[in-house]
């Protein structure tokens, strides 16, 4: 499938978005208890939910220690013996990425060729994350670098500063200019919706990184007080919806920061699938950034497996 | 680490779900349910003083669930001697009931709140399968909303001593509830019902009897005494036994139009109080400044919801025509995600409509608008009881399907180009039950709300209920509110007021009131004839009509004679006839909306000039009195001065019953606005003429009515003076109008007028009380009569009391959401 080229900056368009946030609110309520899955049905969508998830670690304290594990868990993210037991070997599951800082980036390169996994994605977070308060230059030579150290994906954030302003055109400048930077690697531009003030600049916001060329549009660092929740979910999704019917393009979601149960990753499969349809439901166009998700979904994989709930200590830490 | 001791699901079937990413199968178990239904060997009788009664030699009627058509149990057919049976249980237990303080009232309700909850999954099954609504809907709609309106009433009926100290229980309760919210709509009577002190018997729709009978064992498990909550089940004919029971005081109805109409022919002038719940077609405004993808999930809310089997459904969608295609090119994709099923699949919008008999009603409809042309889009529905999600376009004002209540899920969209056509379309119905209205201009929707005929008006939302907000009809949508204090007033009486149940007098309807002009003239020996002063006649008196600021001869031209107290000819005054009344409601309607948009403190400004031009012709109104009722001329000062009194307590009044602000469970705000009822014909009773002319006219001009006044038959003159200060007071034209003549005729005549919102017939007379009430229900208009009993109009609550208020105004709630703050 043929990237999202982007195309030019259409301010009418996005002047003219009007988002009703106790709508929104309701209609993100009743997503979980209007639809659910159970059962066989359950086990594959948690399956998918697994390979949607970009395992992530964002700490100051990252080493390639803990970096080599998490790379040994997105190539194995359930255990073997759950995995026959619900007969999908052949699927080979995986995670959709891993997801680590700039300078991880060749310990999570290294660490994944080592286990013959190199076909895994390394996503790293770049241009001043989380903040994106640094000068330009710097910012999009952090892509560079990354994407020179192994990066396939590059998760950057916008300028909030001037998305507050209203300064739309600015802030395309600099997407564009970043999916330049990017070159072949895949760019998640993160709209740290946290910071965003309203649901209508969350639209905008995802409207104006559309049009600047990206393949995915992201909630959130991880680190703003507010993060993946499912009323920006909704509006982002509509937001990529509307681009669609426009130019025919499709680009990915990404929410993250705060999913931490599998009836959470369920809900927002779910989402896809009522506000988008199954063409959003594969890791190409839907991706779950988490850290202790997996575990989780691990746990309810297992009772599905044996009919019986597992101890955390049973199952392999990330 | 365990091992794989147990074989887990087949794998090759995970694996495909895992490529297709379809929904499966969400089945909610109806195991718990089926055992209730067991338990009761599937033969479930009525259920009466808390024990289950099944009368020998009764035919019994299978419940099936619409979505199997498995049967679930057989109920019981009643006959009216259960009725009686049950009204008896509940008239002897009202005699304890209504004596309870409203502490214990209140805990008892409250038990049954908490009974509820012990068994709201079960309640949510037996629902589900019951009418064929989803079990998410009865889970988290139907029976929530059960039990906070239980919780809501316990409250009240612990302040009922205090926040209804002028009031008392009416006795026995007849409910009347229809099948599409079978428990919802049966706490909406039963819980202001029993707060207030009365007992209930309720007759359940034929379709859906299980759940009310699970509600009233779980009523008998909570501990309410024995025949204060009664269930009888039975054919349709029953209800009418029961709403006609001599002994039942009040009626409480939610239904058709049709059956609403008829129950009122049929209680007509028995003294029992009545309101009723009934259709809609309930615009949905979409204006260009709206989220168009939230309007989708609104539309979707609006008559998606239970298979669109909701009287206040958003069945009329009317969208800017700027914006027209893109909300249904939006629609239409939002429908392809609708999915329809078993009601018990967890993962469902839509089950079952409840019988063949009204889908096939659906269809036809749907049908007749593809003849004449209509654009009609369907997703798929499963084969059975289902009709598939509708969306009409290419119809218009004339096109059955926009005029009609479809009671389906059937929607019908239209183009405007004003917000003023929008509200002229929205209006455009015989209906007024709710509407919403999607924009992000707060001006707009607030303006669009005010206008919008109707008891319930969603911004930004639809088809929202709580139990602290009233709920119910402007127009043929019918009047009573269920929820919030507005509803507490249908289920009591001034405190003051004895038993007015009585039996229907007999009168033929077409003969009562027909003759519109004097039989013989009043010439010759019973003639006015001029008084000679110094010389000459007096200058001749001519009485007139007053309509449209000024006096006008009648269209008949002809007079009447009015005597005096002893009985001489002293006046002659016009004969109305119903040209006249045609003339006086056109320049009413002319008047009423101006009005109403005068401030409270404009309308008070006129009664208190009407006040000060009263009192400036003190002794002129005392010397009319003294002629016309013959008492002494202290009584007649008292009577003008209490008159004048009165028209400062409306004056003051003007600018204080704007209405409130709900305490409902929404984000927002909810609020309840008192607005007029419109143009209300009263008819005025002989006793106390101006007194009791002034309490009928000040209260529904202080609330912004026009006001059509018939003055006494017999002592018309006080009153008919009066037109003489009107004049002189400001009063705009068109707001009060007085019409004498033949006070059944004209009763007749602005009863039969389906222009007309209201009559008040507190004339004392039992006949006209009857025909005003069974005539009303040609438009369903408000009626207040007095059952040809009288009053004291110079006392407080007799003459200016809380009633008055309720009967001049309607309330609305206009549901505010807000919010656009999310996170920084």
């Amino acid at each position: 499938m043929e990237r999202n080229p982007g195309c030019e900056l259409d301010l009418a368009w996005v002047n003219s978005v009007i988002v009703d946030l106790p709508a929104v609110k309701r209609r993100a309520d009743t997503m979980g208890t209007k639809r659910t899955v159970k059962k066989e049905w359950q086990a594959a969508w948690l399956l998918r939910a697994i390979s949607c998830i970009d395992l992530t670690t964002l700490s100051g304290d990252d080493t390639a220690a803990n970096v080599m594990r998490l790379c040994h868990k997105v190539a194995r993210p359930v255990r073997g013996d759950i995995v026959s037991a619900l007969g999908v070997q052949e699927l080979g599951v995986t995670c959709g990425a891993v997801c680590v800082y700039p300078s991880r980036v060749p310990d999570a390169v290294a660490a994944l060729k080592k286990i013959g996994a190199a076909h895994i994605p390394v996503a790293a977070v770049a241009t001043g994350f989380p903040s994106g308060q640094y000068s330009l230059k710097t910012r999009l030579e952090e892509i560079r670098l990354a994407v020179a150290d192994g990066a396939a994906e590059i998760d950057i954030v916008i300028n909030r500063e001037r998305a507050l302003c209203g300064d739309w055109q600015t802030v395309y400048d600099e997407v564009r200019l970043m999916r330049e930077a990017c070159g072949d690697a895949h760019m998640k531009t993160i709209l740290a919706v946290g910071e965003l003030g309203s649901l209508a600049n969350v639209y905008k916001a995802s409207l104006v990184c559309m049009m600047a060329g990206a393949d995915f549009i992201k909630t959130s660092t991880g680190k703003e007080g507010v993060n993946a929740i499912l009323p920006v979910g909704v509006v982002m999704c509509r937001a990529i919806r509307a681009y669609h019917e426009r130019t025919g393009y499709r680009v990915g979601f990404k929410p993250a920061g705060g999913i931490r149960s599998a009836k959470d990753s369920l809900v927002w499969l779910i989402l896809m699938k009522e506000e988008l349809g199954n063409a959003w439901l594969n890791s190409t166009m839907f991706r779950i950034g988490a850290s202790s998700l997996l575990g989780d979904i691990e746990r309810q994989l297992f009772h599905h497996a044996f009919g019986r709930y597992a101890a955390a200590a049973e199952l392999p830490m990330a | 680490m365990a091992g794989a001791v147990q074989k887990g699901p087949k794998g090759t079937k995970i694996a495909e779900l895992f490529e297709s990413m379809e929904y499966g199968p969400a089945p909610e178990s109806d195991k718990t349910a089926q055992a209730w239904l067991d338990d009761h060997s599937r033969k479930l009788g009525h259920f009466i003083n808390n024990e289950w009664v099944t009368p020998e030699n009764r035919k019994w009627y299978e419940t099936r669930n619409p979505c199997t058509g498995q049967v679930l149990a057989a109920t019981v057919q009643g006959t009216e001697e259960d009725v009686n049976v049950a009204v008896a249980a509940a008239r002897k237990a009202f005699g304890s009931w209504g004596q309870l303080s409203g502490h214990a009232r209140a805990r008892h309700i409250y038990s049954i709140a908490r009974h509820l909850q012990k068994h709201a999954r079960l309640m949510a099954v037996i629902a589900s399968m019951d009418n064929g609504k989803t079990i998410r809907e009865t889970r988290d709609c139907d029976v929530p909303i059960v039990i906070r309106h239980l919780y809501h009433h316990a409250g009240w009926a612990q302040l009922a001593d205090t926040e209804m100290a002028n009031w008392k229980p009416l006795g026995v309760v007849g409910a009347i509830v229809p099948w599409n919210f079978p428990l919802m709509l049966l706490a909406w009577k039963v819980c202001p019902a029993l707060a207030m002190g009365n007992t209930v018997v309720l007759k359940p729709a034929t379709y859906t009897r299980l759940s009310a009978l699970l509600f009233a064992e779980i009523c008998a498990e909570a501990g309410l005494p024995a025949g204060v909550f009664n269930v009888v089940t039975g054919p349709g004919s029953m209800g009418e036994k029961l709403a006609t029971h001599p002994d039942v005081d009040k009626v409480g109805f939610t239904g058709s139009t049709e059956i609403g109409q008829r129950l009122r022919r049929a209680t007509a002038g028995m003294g029992k109080k009545l309101s009723l719940e009934l259709g809609g077609k309930s615009p949905v405004v979409v204006y260009d400044s709206a989220d168009l993808d939230s309007a989708v999930e609104g539309v979707v809310d609006a008559i998606w919801f239970n298979q669109g089997q909701v009287c206040s459904a958003g069945s009329k969608l009317l969208v800017q025509e700027r914006v027209f295609e893109p909300m249904m090119a939006k629609l239409r994709a939002r429908m392809e995600k609708l999915r329809l099923g078993d009601s018990l699949d967890k993962a469902l919008d839509m089950g079952a409509i409840v019988d063949e008999s009204q889908r096939r009603s659906v269809k036809e409809y749907v049908d007749s608008a593809k003849e004449e042309g209509a654009e009609v889009f369907q997703v798929g529905a499963p084969a059975g009881c289902f009709y598939p999600p509708t969306l009409i376009t290419n119809v218009q004002t004339s096109s059955r399907v926009v005029v009609d209540e479809i009671f389906g899920p059937v929607l019908v969209a239209l183009p405007f180009r004003t917000a003023k056509e929008a509200l002229a379309l929205a209006n455009n119905t015989i209906y007024g039950l709710g509407g919403s209205v999607w924009t992000e201009k707060l001006p707009l929707a607030l303006e669009t709300a005010k206008h919008i005929k109707a008891g319930s008006v969603w911004i930004n939302c639809h088809n929202m209920f709580d139990a602290a907000t009233g709920f119910g009809g402007y127009r043929q949508s019918g009047y009573g509110r269920d929820g919030g204090k507005e509803g507490l007033y249908e289920y009591v009486k001034p405190r003051w007021m004895g038993d007015t149940k009585q039996p229907a007098t007999e009168l033929d309807m077409k003969e009562f009131g027909a003759r519109d002009q004097p039989s013989r003239p009043d010439i010759g020996a019973a003639a006015v004839v001029p008084e000679i002063s110094a010389g000459v006649p007096r200058v001749d008196r001519t009485y007139k009509l007053f309509y449209g600021g000024a006096q006008k001869r009648p269209d008949g031209n002809y007079s009447r004679v009015v005597l005096s107290a002893d009985g001489s000819p002293i006046a002659q005054v016009a004969e109305s006839n119903r040209k006249d009344v045609r003339n006086a409601v056109e320049a009413a309607h002319k008047g009423q909306p101006g009005w109403a948009k005068r401030s409270g403190h404009q309308r008070a400004q006129i009664l208190y000039y009407l006040a000060e031009n009263l009192e400036l012709r003190r002794d002129e109104f005392v010397n009319t009195l003294v002629q016309s009722v013959g008492g002494s001329r202290e009584a007649a000062e008292k009577e003008v001065d209490a008159s004048v009194a009165r028209l400062f307590h409306w004056a003051a009044l003007s600018d204080k019953f704007g209405g409130a602000v709900q305490e409902t469970q929404l984000y927002g705000t909810v609020l309840r606005l008192h607005e007029p009822v419109g143009v209300v014909a009263a008819l005025a009773p002989d006793t106390a003429p101006l007194l009791a002319a002034v309490s009928l006219i000040a209260p529904l001009i202080a609330r912004g009515n026009a006001v059509i006044l018939v003055p006494s038959e017999r002592r018309p003159l006080p009153a008919l003076d009066l037109y003489q200060i009107l004049e002189t007071s400001d009063v705009p034209a068109g707001v009060v109008s007085l019409l004498t003549g033949s006070r059944d005729h004209l009763a007749r005549h602005l009863s039969e007028h389906q222009d007309i919102q209201s009559v008040w017939c507190l004339a004392e007379s039992a006949a006209a009380s009857r025909f005003v009430e069974h005539t009303s229900a040609v438009n369903v208009k408000r009626t207040w009569v007095d059952w040809g009993r009288g009053r004291d109009w110079f006392d407080g609550l007799q003459g200016q009391g809380e009633e008055f208020l309720y009967h001049a105004t309607q309330c609305k709630s206009v549901w505010l959401t807000m919010g656009d703050i999310f996170a920084n």
